[in-house]
Formats: structure tokens, C-alpha cells, sequence
């Protein structure tokens, strides 16, 4: 590998890491903070629309079409062109400040898209639970509105935490996307310092710091995997 | 007697597959009927259609008269006086046997939380289940979980209880626990109306017993009419069926 001593050099420079890594631990509270308010945004707008598309009263019909047309349009986009659409296209309708900002457009781009999938995960959830608890539970006078809050939603939510952690470590990640229009987060801090140094070690650093958060956060999925498999299954065979 | 149920010609496919073709029946109040005929015979489906968990494609269900089958007619406070209890038991796996039973105390008949819990605990009590209260589901043998069904039914103060072969999905020496339960709830004034494959037990509870065949009653009459003299060839074969595998003595 002749060429390894400029790699090392470039790549994996132990005093440019040093000088940036505080810049870009800075920068990345901004990916947390954007981490921060998606979050239950997300996690709510997607429970509604799984509900939506759960109903069956033939009333609601054009509901469900409309939540099926919005899950099937940000789910059929890359959430990159998303977040160029929405966090250029809107603050250029002529918004006054701050509510120009890419940074807001961006998070909301970001969250829709993610309502959509995760919206998934809990009507994939919902339809898991047998149809026997919705009988007993119309069978006791409940409406359909009371079975869904008080027996179909309880089980699907616990059923679906696993695969909605995922969901979640996928988005802690794409946080980084909103960087290219605009914010300085942190994967912009890093192309900042990238420049800056002519050296790219910033990048090293800040898949440093995205690991230091994901990882952690995978292995708790997994354990919440195996944990609800050991509750609900049988003995494992070898 | 005054007639609690009457069901007019009720009819219920799924698909192709003609269920119940002409049901009529009258029921009367206190009364307990078995519903027996061999599996598929549609035991279970009138049961559902009579609580409205299904809907009937012809005919029509009176409850004291009312039409409760009738198009546009809220089905929630119907089902309320109609208890039904499954042959899987059916509880809420994510509440504790308290919650299950006061559930649709506060939801439905809005009903306060201390007021329930008291309804919770007398019921439990009766049925022997003081000490599962604040359990959970999975922590029941199947006896237990299908009495605690059988209370969450009753909770509500039904008027009528349908039990779908409740014994069905029991181990053998736990049935005897739950048909204690039926036995004690005859005569409290509640309408019972069983599927059962429990012959010796229909015989023994029933005022009268219903035979389902090919989507109609084939013979219904008193339990010693329908089990000892049985006029239909349909229900001869089938007793004779129920004898040789020894769910019945001859």
C-alpha cells in the first residue's frame, strides 16, 4: 500500500482531530436539539395516521385515502430531495423571520417523512393484535374509539418499540442531511474544518461522535428484541 | 314466561358458505338453552350474531321486543346488556384482572374507579379469584382465566349471557371449575344461552337444548326429549357420534 502514509496522514491526523473534535461537539448539540423536537412530533403524527388508516367506519373512507396517498408519497421520495423541497421551497413562499429559517423547514421535511415510516411500524403494530381483543372489547359495550385507546393501542406500542428504535437510530443519523441546506451541524462543522485544514480527519471525528450515540442505542434495540421474544415465545432451539 | 330473545328466520353466510340459513327460536327470560350440532353447524356464529359481532343478512333479533338488528341502530348499548364470554378466554393481556373486570365499568357505564374496583373485587371474590386480582393474564391457569372472563361479562349486569364453548380450549380437570360457575349463575335471573360440546353438562343445565344442522334447528325440546328420544335421524346420528367417542353415556 504505497499510498497508505498519505491516507493516515490525511484521514487519521491525531493533532487536527484534537483541534477540531471541540468544534464539533459544539456543533453537534444543534443535531441533537433537531434529534429533540422531531422526535414526539414524529412519534405522534405517525400513531394518528396509523389510527386513520385503521378505522373501517366507511365514513372515514377518504380519510384513509388521503393518509395512504401521504405515506405512500414520502416514503416514494428520498428524504434528502424532501428536505431541498420543503426547506428551500417553503421560507420562499416570503415567510418573515424566524420563520424562514431552513433550520425549522428542514426539521419539518425530516419529520414527515419519518411520520410516514414510522407511521408504518405502528399499523403494523395495530394489525398484530387479534381480532379476538377487538370482539371481546365490542363485546362490552366499548365503541371502536375506546377498544383502540384502551386495548388495540396499549399491545400494538409495546409490540412495535424494537423496530420503532430503529427507526430512531435511522433518524439520529439523517439529522445530518439537514446540514446541506444550511444549519451549522455537525457534519457542516466538519466540511468547515475540512477546508480549513485541507485534511480530512473532521469527518473521522464527527463518525466518531455519531457512533458514540448509535451504538449504544443499537444495542438497546437488540436487547429490547430479545427481551420481548423471550416474553412472548417459546424456548429457543438450538 | 315472557320471551327475552325471539329470533325470526335469521340467516348469516360468509361467502359461499350458508351458515345459518332459517334460525327462529324464542327464548324465554331465566332460561338456559344449549346450542349443540356437530362443529360447523353454526353454534358459534348465531351466538356472535345475537351480541351483534356479526350481522345477520336476513331476518331479525328481538330483545324484549326491540328489533336490535334494525339498520342504523347503536350497537354499544345493546351489547352492554348482552355479555358474551369466548371459547379463548379473550382477556386483555396488557391489564390486570382488576382492570379487565372494571374496564368497561368506567368506560362504558362511566361508572367511578372506587365504584368499579368494589364490583371488581365482590365478582372476583365469588368466583373465588381474590387473591389473582392484580395478576395478570399470563399468570392464570386456563380455568381461572376463562372464570375471570365469565365475571368481566357479568360486570356489566347483562341480561342475557352467551357462553361459546367456554370449556373447549380447557385442560380436562379444569372444566369442572368453570361449569361450577355456570351452575351458579342459574336461576340468578340471567338468560344463558350455551354452545356447548359438553353433552353430559347441557343435559344436566339446560331447560331446553337446541340441535343446529345445516343452518337450522333440526329439534329442540327438553334435555331428556332431545338426548334420550331424539326424533330427527340428523340428531340420532349425531348422539350416537357423541356415545361412540364417549363424551356421553348411552
Amino acid at each position: 500500500m504505497p499510498r497508505w502514509d498519505r491516507v493516515k496522514k490525511s484521514f487519521f491526523d491525531w493533532e487536527r482531530l484534537t483541534d477540531s473534535f471541540p468544534r464539533l461537539l459544539d456543533a453537534f448539540v444543534l443535531d441533537i436539539k433537531i434529534f429533540a423536537w422531531t422526535t414526539p412530533c414524529i412519534l405522534i403524527v405517525a400513531v394518528l395516521i396509523a389510527i386513520a388508516r385503521s378505522t373501517r367506519t366507511p365514513a372515514l373512507f377518504p380519510v384513509r385515502i388521503f393518509v395512504i396517498a401521504y405515506t405512500d408519497i414520502m416514503r416514494g421520495v428520498p428524504v434528502i430531495l424532501w428536505i431541498y423541497l420543503v426547506g428551500f421551497g417553503v421560507p420562499g413562499i416570503g415567510l418573515e423571520r424566524p420563520w424562514n429559517s431552513p433550520l425549522i423547514w428542514g426539521s419539518v421535511a425530516l419529520g414527515m417523512t419519518y411520520s410516514a415510516y414510522v407511521a408504518e411500524v405502528f399499523r403494523a403494530g395495530i394489525e398484530s393484535v387479534h381480532e379476538s381483543q377487538r370482539a371481546a372489547a365490542r363485546s362490552l359495550g366499548l365503541s371502536s374509539a375506546q377498544t383502540m385507546r384502551h386495548v388495540i393501542l396499549p399491545q400494538a406500542i409495546r409490540r412495535v418499540v424494537p423496530p420503532l428504535m430503529n427507526d430512531m437510530v435511522s433518524l439520529q443519523k439523517d439529522v445530518a442531511l439537514v446540514s446541506l441546506i444550511g444549519p451549522i451541524e455537525i457534519l457542516r462543522q466538519a466540511g468547515i474544518d475540512k477546508a480549513k485544514f485541507a485534511n480530512f480527519t473532521p469527518f473521522v471525528g464527527a463518525a466518531l461522535i455519531f457512533l458514540a450515540i448509535t451504538i449504544p442505542l443499537t444495542r438497546l434495540t437488540d436487547w429490547l428484541l430479545t427481551r420481548e421474544r423471550d416474553r412472548t415465545g417459546a424456548s429457543k432451539i438450538r | 314466561m315472557n320471551a327475552k330473545l325471539i329470533l325470526n328466520s335469521v340467516a348469516k353466510s360468509f361467502g359461499d358458505n350458508q351458515v345459518l340459513r332459517d334460525i327462529s327460536l324464542t327464548i324465554n327470560t331465566g332460561e338456559v338453552i344449549s346450542f349443540i350440532g356437530a362443529s360447523g353447524s353454526g353454534k358459534t356464529t348465531l351466538l356472535r350474531c345475537i351480541n351483534l359481532l356479526e350481522t345477520v343478512d336476513n331476518g331479525s333479533i328481538l330483545l324484549d321486543g326491540t328489533d336490535i338488528t334494525a339498520v342504523g341502530l347503536d350497537a354499544n348499548p345493546i351489547r352492554r346488556r348482552i355479555g358474551i364470554v369466548f371459547q379463548s378466554f379473550n382477556l386483555f393481556p396488557h391489564l390486570s384482572i382488576r382492570r379487565n373486570v372494571t374496564l368497561a365499568l368506567t368506560e362504558v357505564l362511566d361508572m367511578s374507579s372506587d365504584k368499579a374496583n368494589e364490583t371488581a373485587i365482590n365478582l372476583l371474590a365469588r368466583f373465588g379469584l381474590s387473591d389473582k386480582i392484580d395478576s395478570y393474564p399470563d399468570r392464570l391457569s386456563g380455568g381461572q382465566q376463562q372464570r375471570v372472563a365469565i365475571a368481566r361479562a357479568l360486570a356489566l349486569n347483562p341480561e342475557v349471557l352467551l357462553l361459546d364453548e367456554i370449556t373447549s380450549a380447557l385442560d380436562p380437570e379444569l372444566v369442572g371449575e368453570v361449569l361450577d360457575v355456570v351452575r351458579e349463575l342459574k336461576g340468578s335471573g340471567i338468560t344463558l344461552l350455551l354452545a356447548t360440546h359438553e353433552m353430559g353438562f347441557a343435559r344436566e343445565i339446560s331447560d331446553r337444548v337446541c340441535f343446529l344442522a345445516d343452518g337450522v334447528v333440526a329439534e329442540m325440546g327438553l334435555p331428556e326429549q332431545i338426548f334420550s328420544h331424539p326424533t330427527d335421524p340428523r340428531t340420532q346420528q349425531f348422539l350416537q357420534r357423541v356415545i361412540a367417542a364417549g363424551r356421553l353415556r348411552g
